[in-house]
């Protein structure tokens, strides 16, 4: 069952990539390149620049020239039933390993055997795993029904969903493995598929550019989890799990040689790979490629972007929560950032007018919640957020995918209002993923955010009020950018006429799968509070976390105005967002001019870009143009291979004005030759 | 003063240098250089000559005749080839033939 999880969305991958290939072939037989449209340069500069007049470009919507191929169809239908397979068997998976304690372990083949590494291929599922392939399959198989619909006018959709059922496969190998080094895989797997997916519409140059950001800035992250791996492999000697759990305490109080720093072996193993999850999950100073990667298709952004992948860090820590327990400091650090993140894109998300932007970093802002929960110590915690964070926040992604399809590819919201006559289920699922974002009684994320503020506060981490006060103030900020998207949107009077006169509510395909995931955004709180942060963690999760032994306990004895604040926080936020786009339009403009400068900060994104841009990008492209034109062209070309060659052809062409082409000339070699042989046998030989 | 070995000798050693130097100096004519090819080789008969007569031994003149009957081959075929030059190349001056360069 396990292994039909896993590689059904890898067979899917295969086959609709197969249509794809031929489909490409029977579209170009001759292999030459396509002709792409020229228009494709104005895509990128209608989205940097905002400009409305270009607003229609912002999509693949008018690039339908091109047929799709043959076996499109084929290609959606075969990857979705064979994710919908896949989820199905999830939950039983779920049940079977959650309720019925049948943990399982399969191997599979061996993969690597030198030495002291021993690696195999090996499926590991127990109740994290268990939660993390029924998030996984879900979500994937809505997004690849979902896209059926978003994505019916792209002539390349077999390519698009071959990438969606491989990054599933890669994802699912992440959370089976059994090992660091499998994981690896499976995350290095996730990064490329997510590279593909943003980079989907190649045609546009920030698209392009987009890719490549998550790509280099997830190789930071990677560079320190791969790191990880090495000193745990130096540690213990092993990168089975198993063997790292049970080698991890002899590790405490270690110290190792950390250039020429003697640093706790076991903190410094967890920071690093921390900083994998960092990069992974989008946290504080490597966030930056998430925003960017709103590039791609909308159905990416609610799959990658918001449930599944990146949300791996935080699997990842709860994965290896026997090694973070051990150490005190490297907890800290993950709270510290956890709750940097939370709050910090907490306030890029309150000025930001791109209706993505705001969901991706409401989901920037909702992972750090998550390692506030790590941090805490309460892992099922975190994993409970990560849970209903995946439902709720790709519900709100896919509606506004679908707000987006209804607008004709129009994303601004400042273009948006009124909507709600038009689209009135579209309206009523991102109402309910708003709910739940917020925290609103009974939904699903009410449960979760309430539960990681109770942990971050009743835990003994350095950093607790600091998470604590951080995730309170990012509760309020989440609910007023949460409804100030929903007012922007849907109420107030629409502000482009044209785009709100087409507005049309997307077809079945696309809300069939909104309404299940607005379902699980209402459902999923509820009945899995007591397994996850309630007085079920210990026989629900049993040891595949190590939690905080006290955590759960002292959740329960924290005052009560605490466990309000947040709900009081929330509607604070809305009430706010209220006045502002719904009563008194005017305020939010002049607020902005009364505080320019802390308003262009948070429109800047606390310009990250620009700092990164002037102490990474442009020394690194300083130092690429120095070795390109000193480097390789004047040294290995002046003075390498080039230049041998060089000065052969100098010696040559001299050789060559040697031969005169005179009758003269070649009779006085002749004749100087012959005398000085004559004269050698008869003074050099002769003389003898 | 009798006439002995040394002055045939010089004759010999005479004739010869006129031919190398007919070969070096000449800038105009390639039928000078086959001259003096032929200068060169009755350089070498006279010393034939000259030393068969002195060492009474009658296969150096014998070799003389041989040397003759080549330089009178040699000398029909370098004028042949010249006519033919002359004919594709409209010239034999020294100075352009100079084709036998990369």
């Amino acid at each position: 069952m396990i292994q039909a999880i896993v590689f059904l969305p890898l067979i899917g991958a295969i086959l609709a990539g197969l249509i794809s290939i031929f489909g490409a072939h029977a579209r170009n037989p001759s292999g030459d390149t396509v002709e792409h449209h020229d228009d494709a340069h104005d895509h990128g500069d209608a989205h940097a620049s905002d400009s409305h007049d270009e607003h229609d470009d912002h999509g693949h919507d008018d690039h339908a020239v091109e047929p799709p191929a043959a076996g499109t169809r084929a290609a959606e239908l075969i990857t979705s039933a064979l994710l919908l397979v896949a989820a199905g068997l999830s939950w039983f998976a779920l049940v079977d390993v959650g309720f019925m304690h049948h943990d399982v372990r399969i191997a599979l083949f061996p993969w690597i055997d030198s030495g002291d590494l021993q690696v195999a291929w090996s499926l590991r599922v127990d109740t994290l795993t268990a939660v993390m392939l029924v998030v996984v399959t879900t979500v994937s198989s809505l997004v690849h029904v979902y896209s059926i619909g978003y994505m019916d006018e792209d002539p390349y959709r077999p390519r698009f969903f071959a990438y969606l059922s491989l990054f599933t496969f890669a994802m699912l190998t992440l959370v089976t493995a059994d090992n660091l080094v499998q994981m690896f895989f499976g995350w290095e797997g996730v990064g490329l598929a997510s590279y593909l997916l943003i980079g989907f519409w190649y045609y546009k140059p920030s698209a392009n550019a987009a890719a490549i950001k998550a790509f280099v800035v997830n190789r930071v992250g990677d560079f320190g989890f791969s790191l990880g791996i090495f000193s745990i492999f130096a540690l213990i000697g092993s990168t089975d799990f198993e063997t790292i759990f049970a080698g991890a305490p002899g590790l405490v109080g270690k110290t190792v040689d950390f250039f020429g720093w003697q640093a706790d072996a076991l903190t410094l193993t967890c920071i690093l790979l921390f900083m994998g999850a960092m990069g992974k999950s989008a946290q504080f100073l490597l966030h930056t490629w998430l925003p960017d990667a709103m590039e791609g298709p909308t159905p990416v952004s609610a799959l990658i972007h918001a449930a599944t992948m990146v949300t791996a860090g935080v699997f990842m820590v709860a994965r290896l929560s026997p090694l973070f327990e051990l150490a005190p400091n490297a907890k800290a650090v993950v709270m510290f950032f956890g709750a940097t993140t939370a709050f910090f894109a907490a306030t890029i998300g309150l000025v930001q007018t791109d209706i993505k932007r705001v969901v991706a970093y409401s989901t920037c802002s909702q992972l750090g919640y998550m390692f506030v929960a790590m941090g805490a110590g309460a892992y099922s915690v975190g994993i409970f957020h990560l849970f209903t964070h995946a439902f709720f926040k790709a519900l709100l992604f896919l509606g506004s995918g679908s707000v987006i399809y209804a607008m004709h590819h129009e994303q601004d919201m400042r273009y948006m209002g009124g909507l709600w006559r038009k689209i009135p289920y579209t309206l009523t699922v991102m109402v309910i993923g708003t709910l739940a974002l917020t925290g609103f009684p009974l939904t699903a994320g009410y449960f979760s955010k309430d539960a990681i503020i109770e942990a971050a506060y009743a835990s003994q981490n350095p950093f607790a009020v600091y998470g604590f006060l951080m995730t309170v103030i990012a509760a309020g900020l989440t609910s007023f950018y949460s409804w100030r998207l929903i007012f922007m949107t849907f109420f107030g009077e629409p502000h482009d006429q044209e785009h709100y006169e087409a507005a049309h509510e997307s077809p079945l395909w696309m809300l069939v799968p909104i309404g299940v995931l607005a379902a699980g955004a209402i459902f999923a709180g509820f009945p899995f509070k007591e397994l996850f942060a309630g007085s079920g963690v210990e026989d629900f999760f049993r040891d595949s976390v190590k939690m905080n032994p006290h955590i759960i306990e002292d959740m329960e004895t924290i005052p009560e105005w605490i466990k309000l604040l947040p709900t009081l926080m929330m509607v604070i936020g809305a009430y706010i967002a209220y006045v502002f786009y719904i009563r008194r339009p005017y305020l939010p403009g002049d607020l902005a001019r009364q505080q320019p400068l802390l308003y262009q900060f948070l429109l800047n994104k606390w310009y990250f870009d620009e700092l990164y841009d002037l102490i990474f990008v442009r020394p690194a492209k300083r130092i690429g143009y120095f070795l390109w034109k000193v480097g390789d062209g004047y040294i290995i070309d002046g003075f390498g291979p080039d230049g041998v060659s060089a000065r052969v052809l100098d010696v040559t062409r001299n050789v060559v004005r040697l031969q005169t082409g005179y009758l003269y000339h070649y009779a006085f070699a002749m004749l100087i030759g012959a005398a000085g042989l004559i004269t050698y046998f008869m003074v050099g030989l002769g003389g003898q | 003063m009798t006439i002995g070995l040394g002055h045939y000798l010089s004759v010999g050693a005479m004739l010869f240098t006129l031919g190398i130097l007919g070969i070096f100096l000449n800038r105009k004519n390639i039928i000078v250089i086959l001259m003096s090819i032929e200068l060169i080789l009755l350089a070498v008969n006279i010393n034939l000559v000259a030393f068969s007569t002195f060492l009474g031994d009658i296969v150096g003149q014998v070799y003389a005749l041989i040397v003759l009957t080549v330089a009178a081959a040699e000398a029909a075929i370098g004028l042949a080839v010249l006519v033919v030059y002359y004919r594709s190349r409209g010239s034999i001056e020294v100075e352009d033939v100079n084709l036998m360069k990369g």
